[in-house]
């Protein structure tokens, strides 16, 4: 009995997933107010039904290239004990069921500091899909910063 | 259905007494606090009986519902301190300071035993045998003082309902002298209620008793009209009303340009509602000040015991209402202060009676509304603050140079107590001194938006200043469009707004920085484009200024454009944002976008208006005095006659005016002249001066002067120039309409004196009272 369900997401040719309690809604594009000076990490604020929530584009802070232009990120709007926080990325995929012998921790090669957002590796059938660490997700590292 | 398994039926019964263990926590906390401040004031007022009735029924509540509970030790210590109670009640025994001080130490063994159920649910393993033997102790030592009779005292105590006798009294029913003899008798066994004795005697008619009976029974019902109700269903009912103050804002949008009648009535009356509800919820929220102020007599009691000194707390204004978020944030700072003022303001009894004061020293705090903002001052009667001691130290450590100390004002010199790491106490105390304190006070108060001043007089005292926010949650904001964003600014840190026409119109450059000159004085511009790095878009001719107040100096924010006043809901920031200083929220606007509060302090600080360094915008400001002292004021210089030359202050100027000489005509002996649909009166001051060679030209300069809503025209020979400088006033005995002459740009000019000039040509009017 030992599965899980995963809310799984597209960023750039990679598939990732987040545990689905983890996850409090999925929505489309919203616009988004920009914030001055803040880490560039941060995409900007989106009014989520009256509450104001930090949007993280999820491709800048693995260091992924930018999105093409006109392509609209998703919200996955991820529940915190402070307060839902919103990760940007290319397109949402379905909530997958995964077993944990399919699970492997993250191979050493893969370079540190992308390494680090990376909780472990479900080999599915066709692809793998990497579970995302959410903490380090909306964790603004001093370097980041501006 | 009684088939619920046993389990349950026992997490049921658990979750009742957590219940109970709550309320008696809640309660016997509030209990002590009663506790605390009518031991107090019986120390002040020994013989009051209701006081010591209060007092001991508080202990004897909380050993009572101890004891059902279950608690032993705490029944055990309330015991003790009921016992010493009792025998104050029979006179065996008088409240002294030895008394007081076991009994304000019982209630803090209370209060700890109370916080240890309340995190465990048991009493914890303290030792509480030390306090029963100290409150054994005062019991068994005889008590010297015979026990002077208890005599009823005046006039109504707060918590309880008033007495029967002081109602008929203060409604002229019973004389003051029928009502004491009636509860003399009382007192030496009549068993009849005071009632019963007043009509008795005939001083009172039966009918007027049974009405003063019932205004005391309604006075006892406000205790069972109120309900507790948890903070945090407040918090969530105040944020559902920020969210529907945001929803009322986004349909009144829609309303405009809508012509149905029916939706605009509905749309009106929800705007109403909504504000109205708005305003309940808030006041659902508002707590009397008197609240914190109560845990300050203890504070000030215990500390001028362990000092050694005699201080009297006075408090005014304990009902000025608060929002509950600034009430706890003004806890520890005003603790703090209090503090500070006890140990470093007053001084000891013997040097008090040396300097010809009464030995006790007094504290004053008062609260009171003004301008929607919530004042508070914290006087005492103290040594004051030595400033010479003050800058010796602030020099000693470096804070600001020898030199620049000598130049500092005797109120510059006062903030520098705001300093971090300055304290003028010769000794560290173990309450404070220890260069902590009043920098951390001054942030605090500054972080929810209030601000901090310090007056001081050497040996009379010293006078804190407190002004802070009535709310939190909802402010007035002006919204402004920069770089295109919206910002909002909250309306307390605003002064004014400056638009000025015309290219770059006054505004001038020191070195890149752009300053505007503002009635006189300089006014340093920030930026916002620039200092949050957004998009510069092509202004138009004219500049938005917006100034704003930081801390103690003023600033220009050089915006793209100003929109409008709103009432905004603050939200705060996620965590992730705390690196970025110059925001202090965010709020979303009645479309639904998300717009950034702006942090004025914070914004000031990054664009170095307020320095972080505090010698530099010391130095500054230091500056800043000595040039407004000089009293730099513009000057209008014109011509009159062949050489004379004159000013007038430019302040006084409405404008400058050219008429054709063929435009002017007579209306009762003097020239006048249609100006702005107003018969303008005309004074030629070369002629009424008495200055040689004017000529008449085909056009007159005009000087427009106004006040009281009427102009007078002076008609001059030539406008020279306007000249920006300190000027040092010649006065000249014999020239009656000149205030004098002074040097401006390197020659003898005279001034012109306004007032004198309209008074001799009978235009007074124009100066005060309007014929």
């Amino acid at each position: 009995m030992n599965r899980r369900q995963l809310c799984t997401f597209f960023l750039q040719d990679l598939y990732f997933g987040v545990e689905v309690e983890k996850v409090q809604e999925v929505i489309r594009y919203q616009e988004m107010t920009r914030i001055p000076l803040a880490p560039e990490v941060i995409a900007g604020l989106i009014n989520l039904r009256g509450q104001i929530v930090t949007a993280i584009d999820l491709r800048r802070q693995l260091e992924l290239a930018g999105r093409q232009a006109g392509q609209l990120p998703m919200n996955v709007v991820i529940r915190r004990d402070d307060g839902p926080i919103s990760l940007l990325v290319d397109e949402i995929g379905d909530v997958v069921d995964v077993e944990e012998e399919s699970f492997e921790d993250p191979p050493d090669t893969i370079e540190a500091r992308r390494k680090e957002f990376l909780r472990g590796v479900y080999k599915l059938k066709d692809k793998l899909l990497l579970l995302l660490d959410t903490d380090k997700a909306v964790a603004i590292v001093g370097a980041h910063a501006a | 259905m009684n088939a619920r398994p046993p389990v349950e039926e026992l997490a049921n019964a658990m979750d009742g007494m957590e219940e109970i263990i709550k309320e008696f926590l809640v309660e016997s906390n509030e209990g002590l606090d009663r506790f605390d401040r009518d031991l107090l004031a019986l120390e002040k007022d020994c013989s009051s009986r209701e006081l010591l009735d209060s007092v001991f029924r508080a202990i004897h509540t909380i050993k009572g519902t101890g004891g059902v509970l279950g608690y032993e030790k705490l029944v055990g210590v309330a015991h003790a301190g009921e016992s010493l109670l009792s025998r104050m009640r029979d006179g065996s025994l008088v409240l002294s300071p030895e008394i007081a001080t076991a009994l304000l130490n019982m209630a803090d063994v209370l209060r700890r035993m109370l916080e240890q159920i309340a995190a465990s649910g048991g009493e914890g393993e303290a030792d509480c045998s030390s306090v029963i033997a100290g409150l054994n102790a005062v019991i068994g030592a005889k008590n010297p003082r015979p026990a002077p009779p208890t005599k009823r005292d005046a006039g109504p105590q707060p918590d309880l309902p008033p007495r029967l006798g002081d109602i008929l009294v203060t409604q002229q029913i019973c004389k003051p002298a029928d009502v004491e003899a009636a509860a003399e008798l009382q007192q030496e066994g009549d068993p009849r209620t005071l009632g019963e004795i007043l009509v008795a005697t005939g001083a009172a008619h039966p009918q007027a008793v049974a009405e003063g009976l019932k205004v005391q029974s309604d006075h006892r019902d406000v205790s069972s009209n109120t309900i507790r109700v948890d903070v945090a269903l407040l918090d969530k009912v105040m944020n559902l009303v920020g969210e529907l103050v945001l929803a009322r804002n986004q349909v009144l949008q829609f309303t405009a340009g809508r012509e149905d009648s029916g939706f605009l009535s509905t749309a009106q009356r929800l705007n109403l509602i909504t504000t109205e509800l708005q305003e309940g919820v808030m006041k659902t929220r508002m707590q009397p000040i008197g609240n914190v102020w109560n845990k300050l007599p203890r504070i000030v009691r215990d500390m001028s015991v362990s000092c050694g000194k005699r201080v009297e707390v006075a408090m005014e204004g304990a009902d000025t209402e608060l929002d509950k978020t600034i009430i706890e944030a003004i806890k520890d700072p005003l603790t703090h202060i209090i503090r500070n003022a006890v140990d470093h303001g007053v001084e000891l009894p013997e040097r008090r009676t040396a300097a010809g004061k009464p030995p006790e020293g007094h504290l004053l705090l008062r609260a009171f509304h003004e301008g929607g903002q919530v004042n508070i001052e914290i006087s005492d009667d103290g040594a004051g603050i030595d400033t010479d001691k003050l800058k010796a130290k602030a020099i000693a450590k470096g804070l600001i140079s020898s030199d620049h100390a000598a130049r500092m004002s005797e109120r510059e010199v006062l903030n520098l107590a705001f300093a971090p790491g300055l304290s003028t106490a010769e000794q560290v105390s173990n309450i404070s001194g220890r260069g902590v304190g009043m920098d951390v006070v001054k942030t605090n108060i500054e972080k929810i938006g209030g601000a901090v001043d310090l007056q001081s007089a050497r040996g009379k005292g010293t006078l804190l200043k407190i002004k802070i926010p009535l709310t939190l949650a909802i402010i007035p904001a002006l919204i402004v469009t920069s770089g295109g964003e919206r910002f909002a600014i909250p309306q307390v840190s605003l002064i004014e707004l400056v638009r000025c026409e015309g290219e770059q119109a006054g505004i001038e450059n020191i070195h890149g920085a752009p300053v505007y000159r503002l009635r006189g004085h300089l006014l340093p511009l920030v930026d916002l484009n620039r200092e949050l790095r957004l998009d510069a878009q092509r202004r138009g001719e004219s500049v938005n200024i917006v100034v704003l107040q930081a801390g103690d100096r003023q600033f220009g924010l050089v915006v793209d454009e100003i929109n409008d006043t709103e009432e905004i809901v603050v939200k705060p920031l996620s965590k992730q944002l705390k690196s970025v200083a110059c925001f202090a929220g965010a709020t979303i606007m009645g479309d639904g976008h998300v717009a950034l509060i702006l942090d004025v302090l914070g914004l000031a600080q990054m664009a170095r208006v307020l320095c972080e360094l505090r010698e530099q915008s010391l130095a500054e400001r230091g500056a800043a005095a000595a040039e407004a002292a000089a009293h730099r004021e513009s000057w209008l210089l014109f011509r009159l006659g062949k050489s004379g030359r004159m000013a007038v202050p430019l302040s006084l100027v409405s404008r400058l005016e050219e008429f054709p000489a063929a435009k002017t005509e007579r209306y009762a002996g003097r020239e006048v002249i249609q100006y702005r649909d107003q018969i303008m009166p005309l004074i030629r001051l070369a002629e009424a001066l008495g200055y040689a060679g004017s000529v008449d030209g085909e056009l007159l300069q005009v000087v427009v002067y106004a006040a009281n809503g009427r102009s007078v025209g002076l008609v001059v020979d030539e406008i020279l120039d306007i000249a920006e400088q300190a000027v040092e006033v010649q006065p000249m005995q014999e020239a009656k309409m000149l205030k004098g002459a002074a040097v401006i740009q390197q020659r003898v000019t005279d001034l012109l004196d306004v007032p004198a000039l309209l008074a001799e040509q009978r235009l007074a009017g124009l100066e005060g009272a309007r014929a």
